[in-house]
């Protein structure tokens, strides 16, 4: 009996590995692995070159979805309001341009120059950033604080709890949770869903 | 002036034909997931800006159509959560010519009622509950269906 046990045991294990070094699904007090990701000036951009800072506010996000339309605007006051202080905006887009033509490189590009982007929009073309993360929605947030040379979860969710209207929010998680590691305290609410489109997946 | 009676006969049948949605709360919805029924319910969460939405609702369209007794559709349109003008979804249901019940969920505040709906759910659409309450089976399935899935579930909870 005994062998079985270990053998099923090592097996699993074995099975383990090697999903977790694809989907690790990050929840919240987890480290992330750095990343390298092209921007859409060109060059590549890695989590590790924010070094300096606080820490980061990583967006999935897209070109296509009418709620990461709707929350463009916020997403770049975002930027404008915490990157001064240590806490930039780096946004992700994992659509499968495949299928989502609006989400071509080329768009990207194009959305970036429209909305005077003033931080990065990365293309995850692999998607394995994505699925690093275990981001399903777009606009997904993941609010980083930075320990000496490793990054930390520290929010996952929503933006806001008002897709409709900013203005009308009562809660803005992403800003409640930033300020609270820029004061050094804990998060008030670490995680949120929020209706929204799926990440468009490669053969799904 | 007869021209005029017939052509208001006219608007008259063609709003007649396309079924209104009603609109429902939270508590309406948990009323359907939790009826005492004999039948298998499905219920789709969708919305008219979703591209694989509405490339599954004919799945959901032609089961409701094939109606046995024993099977319950239901889509409930996401819409209202962010655009409150229900229009664009009449338009929508009259167009495609919708025959399953469909509902409109308004409700504020997401993060406070998805894990309500089900704890699986990361709030994404399409997704979609199977429930066989004779049975106490439930299942969740947060992804775009292809043919041929629908009746593998509901066969797998029969």
């Amino acid at each position: 009996m005994k062998p079985y046990v270990t053998l099923s045991m090592a097996l699993f294990l074995i099975i383990m590995l090697g999903t977790s070094s694809y989907n690790v699904d990050y929840g919240v007090g987890d480290i992330v692995s750095d990343f390298t990701l092209k921007n859409v000036d060109g060059k590549m951009v890695a989590l590790s070159d924010y070094d300096d800072g606080i820490g980061v506010i990583i967006i999935f996000d897209c070109n296509t979805c009418p709620y990461s339309k709707a929350y463009n605007d916020r997403i770049i006051a975002l930027n404008k309001k915490y990157a001064t202080v240590g806490f930039p905006v780096v946004t992700v887009n994992s659509n499968n341009a495949e299928n989502s033509r609006g989400d071509s490189f080329d768009e990207m590009v194009a959305l970036a120059k429209r909305k005077n982007y003033d931080f990065p929009y990365l293309v995850d073309d692999t998607q394995r950033v994505a699925r690093l993360f275990g981001a399903t929605n777009t606009p997904h947030a993941f609010v980083l604080k930075r320990n000496g040379k490793t990054f930390e979860v520290a929010y996952i969710g929503a933006i806001d709890n008002n897709s409709r209207n900013g203005s009308l929010a009562d809660k803005k998680y992403v800003e409640e949770a930033v300020n609270a590691l820029l004061a050094g305290q804990p998060v008030p609410t670490p995680k949120t869903k929020a209706v929204g489109c799926g990440i468009q997946w490669k053969n799904s | 002036m007869k021209i005029f009676i017939l052509f208001f006969a006219f608007l008259n049948t063609t709003v007649g034909v396309s079924q209104k949605p009603q609109t429902i709360k939270l508590h309406d919805l948990q009323k359907i997931i939790n009826a005492k029924t004999e039948k298998i319910q499905i219920i789709n969460f969708w919305a008219t800006w979703c591209g694989p939405c509405v490339k599954e609702l004919p799945l959901f369209e032609e089961l409701n159509a094939a109606a046995r007794n024993n099977i319950q559709v239901t889509l409930v349109s996401l819409d209202l959560d962010l655009d409150p003008d229900p229009e664009k979804v009449y338009k929508f249901i009259a167009r495609k010519n919708i025959r399953s019940q469909v509902l409109l969920l308004d409700e504020a505040d997401p993060n406070s009622w998805i894990d309500k709906v089900d704890k699986a759910w990361n709030g994404s659409l399409p997704a979609t509950i199977f429930i066989n309450q004779k049975t106490g089976e439930r299942k969740f399935i947060g992804k775009e269906l292809q043919e041929g899935e629908l009746e593998k579930y509901i066969e797998e909870m029969q």
